[in-house]
């Protein structure tokens, strides 16, 4: 095996030194009743080329294909992404290397991770952002629960319009805790109906999406201030960060702490994972964040340096007083998002999250026109929710299979109350052919 | 001694991505506009962030200056105990690469996704096959997310027999992310040493062992890097108070195709793919940790599964006990890819031969360096060995020191001060990939460095010399943080 380097004459020197005679002799303080009797059953070994025969084989078995126009974001999206920031990120220096406990030789990665929390910090209008977490749905629930160490309060309001499949990560996370989770109903023009924040006291935070998951935006200051009212914390999470390119950020409508997915700036849908965690916070939470923070400083030299700080927080520190149990993160992706921030600009990404917003505005105004209803009127990003006449479920099937086109994500299935409606996503990757061509499809 | 790999070459500065830039440059090649731009309420609207604007040969030189100031596995021997620093094989990568993955929708239906969700499916039997235990999840995105499912599945499993408890027994060799995960599900840790050889003992865990306590979470091999040879009685003693067993697989690595984890009495167990199964760490994830389990736990594992039906691969939610999701889709897919790769490329035998080999590269050190350096326990390792600087504090030098001055000859450290159990400690992983030459370089280098810990200590205390910079202080790190630029 051509990663195994030991030869003959290698195993002989080496078992003299070991003083035992054979490899399995090295196991002989394992008790007898411990050791496998049988072989484990594995497909026999492939060759590099087998090996990549058979992988390419099953890579085929997914709708991938350059043929396939998929207008599915929801919370996975299509992006293009440059050469550059593939090739970058593919550097076996970033790539195997583990978790920078050695400064001097991770300046690298400790100086990329600085900038990453820079850029976010920026991206997300706040003061602090971590070196990442595991991905959109388990940063969200870490802010759950930095909410209820921070406010020592029982209950949660999260909107019914945050991700569904977030909100289920949230229950699993906070089975055992005993707090309290109350949804947050739906306006009829698709954002959330927060007004009932009044009537509930004693909230540790109020969690909401925006762009949420009709893709509508949410007007989070006035949540902001009710919550702050009772002395809780307004959590704002997303799932689409480009976004804030062009529209108002989290920090500038008073989040207290912004989270979510981070997946669309330059990392591959890749079938749900590996995504990325954003997670940011006010300054005065710092000590309460979870995951890993690189600080700036200086060396016995005086010149500049990165280190890993704050680390009483963590759990090898901190064991279990610490403010999570997260140790490795999504530290490549968090790498990643940055090239590809750092690719775009300041001026890129406002000019890139404009041309997602004016592309999906012209599907929404073309199924409009004909004859498609918008069911909700608050102004969306690149995504927003048809509703098709009933029955439409056959065309949205046969276009799958004859036309290779994805006509959105049925929502009933996580709404029930919304048959026939679709959430639709557009991003800089459709061309307006492949616009026109989507309403003739859906009207054939 | 002979030449040694640590040298000094020509280093490039490299300041901040924002102290470069003119506004105006691009890295990014445009889409065409070739819709109409509409109009947006200025309410709305906000700045834009304020990045630099780099072009992209600005960006290229940027990351690859700052890659030179790292060390990784494809730089040199990295023997980071714990922490399974064996080499990542490119042919992984690039199965990953493929389009075919890379582009997969999580949210399309499962009979456009058939090869993700086969590679899922056969990854979980072939886990099955590898521990001897019964079923698996891989949707956990990382040890530690490993062991939070695995307590939640403890939770579970004492909620659904309608029996409350509150505390949970955790060796004092146990790795940090243990008693964290352990608090998340609300259970109190119990301590409980180790005996004088390193391992826990039947008669301490008979002491603590009662009807309030869920179970007990092991690392097996331990952090010590010694077999739990007790651990058969002391599942049994837990078992009798109706406790379950948990245990720690980051060490996997030391017992493929040798013990079988479903005959030694351990109910629960996670895995590290980015440590045992080869996939890249990357500087601090993206990981995989699958949580494998016996029968009678299966019906809580996390959902959605993926089931066989009539030849397809389906994608089920059809378990009412599961404890639910822990992800937002289905875990790190694409870390996936890359240990599917790797047991497909070693097999049966492969497999335990890169175990039967990396417990040789580990007692071959042990061997070479004891008398060199102080080994608390001095027995038949597994695959990582556990020194001390005991012998270099009589002239005040530390396992610090000794770490850093290692860099000088071009190795990265062993994992220091861990276990806590003992003071000091220098904790060494060579694994199976490194050859004989370099693990004998290694040895020397620490070698010729207890030399100059007696007869220079200075030089210790002010390493290293050759790196990008030197040692840095983290205390005003901490005290003044800086978090953002």
């Amino acid at each position: 095996m051509r990663y195994l380097p030991h030869t003959p004459e290698d195993l002989e020197s080496m078992l003299k030194v070991v003083a035992v005679e054979s490899l399995e002799d090295l196991f002989k303080l394992i008790p007898r009743d411990c050791l496998r009797t049988d072989d484990m059953d594995l497909p026999a070994a492939m060759s590099e080329w087998e090996l990549h025969d058979f992988m390419s084989g099953l890579a085929d078995k997914t709708a991938a294909g350059p043929a396939w126009k998929l207008f599915i974001g929801a919370g996975s999206y299509e992006h293009h992404i440059p050469a550059t920031v593939a090739y970058l990120s593919n550097r076996s220096e970033f790539v195997t290397s583990y978790t920078p406990y050695q400064p001097e030789i991770s300046q690298g990665t400790l100086q990329a991770i600085y900038e990453y929390q820079t850029l976010v910090s920026r991206l997300l209008g706040m003061e602090v952002s971590n070196a990442s977490m595991y991905d959109g749905a388990t940063a969200l629930a870490e802010a759950l629960l930095m909410a209820l160490r921070i406010t020592r309060k029982k209950h949660l309001a999260i909107s019914s319009l945050i991700h569904p499949l977030y909100r289920r990560v949230i229950r699993t996370y906070l089975e055992p805790t005993g707090a309290e989770l109350i949804e947050l109903p739906r306006s009829a023009d698709g954002t959330t109906d927060f007004t009932l924040i009044k009537e509930m006291p004693e909230l540790a935070a109020v969690a909401l999406q925006s762009p949420n998951f009709f893709g509508c935006l949410e007007n989070l200051s006035p949540a902001a201030g009710l919550i702050h009212k009772q002395n809780g914390i307004l959590i704002a999470c997303f799932t689409e960060p480009l976004a804030f390119g062009l529209f108002k950020n989290p920090g500038s409508q008073d989040a207290d702490i912004a989270c979510g997915e981070g997946q669309s700036l330059g990392i591959p849908r890749s079938f749900g994972g590996p995504g990325l965690g954003m997670f940011a916070s006010s300054m005065k939470y710092v000590r309460s964040m979870p995951g890993r923070l690189v600080g700036q400083t200086k060396d016995k030299e005086g010149k500049r340096g990165f280190v890993l700080t704050l680390s009483t927080r963590e759990q090898h520190i901190r064991r279990e007083k610490a403010t999570s149990n997260i140790c490795t993160n999504n530290s490549l992706c968090a790498l990643t998002s940055a090239m590809y921030m750092a690719s775009l600009g300041g001026s890129g990404l406002r000019d890139l999250a404009r041309l997602n917003y004016d592309k999906t505005q012209y599907l929404q105004s073309a199924l409009k026109k004909a004859g498609f209803k918008i069911p909700f009127t608050a102004p969306t990003f690149n995504e927003f929710v048809v509703q098709f006449p009933s029955g439409f479920k056959t065309v949205h099937e046969r276009l799958m299979e004859k036309k290779k086109i994805a006509a959105g994500l049925a929502l009933e299935p996580y709404y029930p109350d919304l048959p026939d409606h679709y959430l639709l996503c557009v991003t800089e990757t459709k061309a307006k052919e492949d616009l026109d061509a989507l309403v003739r499809e859906v009207q054939s | 001694m002979k030449q040694t790999l640590g040298n000094t070459g020509l280093v490039l500065q490299e300041p901040l991505l924002w102290e470069k830039g003119r506004k105006g440059r691009s890295g990014f090649s445009f889409p065409k506009q070739d819709v109409p731009s509409i109009g947006i309420s200025p309410e709305l609207t906000g700045p834009g962030p304020d990045f630099p604007d780099l072009s992209e040969v600005d960006v290229v030189r940027h990351y690859t200056r700052l890659s030179t100031w790292n060390f990784s596995v494809d730089t040199g021997m990295y023997p980071l105990g714990s922490c399974t620093m064996k080499y990542n094989p490119k042919i992984n990568e690039k199965e990953a690469g493929l389009s075919g993955f890379q582009n997969a929708h999580p949210l399309l239906p499962d009979r456009l996704n058939q090869g993700a969700l086969q590679l899922i499916y056969e990854l979980e039997r072939f886990l099955t096959a590898i521990t001897g235990l019964d079923a698996v999840s891989v949707q956990p995105t990382a040890g530690a997310h490993g062991e939070l499912t695995g307590m939640l599945l403890l939770y579970a499993y004492h909620k659904s027999k309608g029996s409350k408890r509150t505390k949970i027994i955790i060796p004092d060799t146990a790795h940090g992310t243990n008693p964290a995960s352990a608090a998340l599900c609300e259970y109190r840790p119990i301590p409980v040493k180790s005996n004088e050889h390193g391992i826990l003992s039947v008669e301490s865990i008979a002491q603590v062992m009662d009807e309030e306590t869920a179970g007990i979470m092991v690392t097996n091999p331990n952090t010590l890097g010694l077999f739990e040879e007790n651990l058969t009685r002391i599942s049994e003693i837990v078992h009798a108070k109706g406790g379950l067993v948990y245990c720690d697989g980051a060490n996997m690595n030391a017992i493929m195709g040798i013990v079988d984890i479903g005959k030694i009495g351990i109910d629960i167990m996670h895995l590290n793919l980015h440590k045992t199964f080869a996939t890249p760490h990357g500087g601090g994830g993206p990981g995989s940790g699958p949580v494998c389990v016996l029968k009678h736990l299966e019906p809580f594992l996390p959902v959605p599964r993926v089931v066989k039906k009539e030849g397809q691969y389906v994608l089920s939610d059809d378990f009412p006990k599961s404890i639910g999701k822990l992800h937002a889709f289905y875990g790190n897919f694409g870390v996936m890819i890359k240990a599917y790769s790797y047991i497909r490329s070693m097999g049966t035998e492969g497999l335990k031969n890169a175990s039967q080999l990396a417990v040789l590269n580990a007692n071959y050190v042990k061997e070479r360096l004891k008398g060199v350096f102080h080994l608390p326990y001095d027995r038949p390792c597994m695959h990582e060995c556990v020194f001390t600087d005991k012998i270099q504090q009589a002239k005040k030098i530390s396992a610090l020191d000794i770490a850093k001055r290692l860099m000088d000859y071009g190795f990265h450290p062993p994992t220091i001060y861990f276990p806590l159990v003992v003071s000091g400690a220098i904790m060494i992983e060579p694994t199976e990939t490194e050859c004989k030459e370099d693990l004998d370089s290694f040895i020397e280098a620490l070698c010729a460095i207890s030399r100059e810990a007696e007869e220079n200590p200075d030089l210790l205390r002010q390493a290293p010399f050759s790196c990008k910079v030197k040692r840095l202080d983290e205390t005003s790190a901490a005290r003044h943080p800086c978090l953002a630029g």
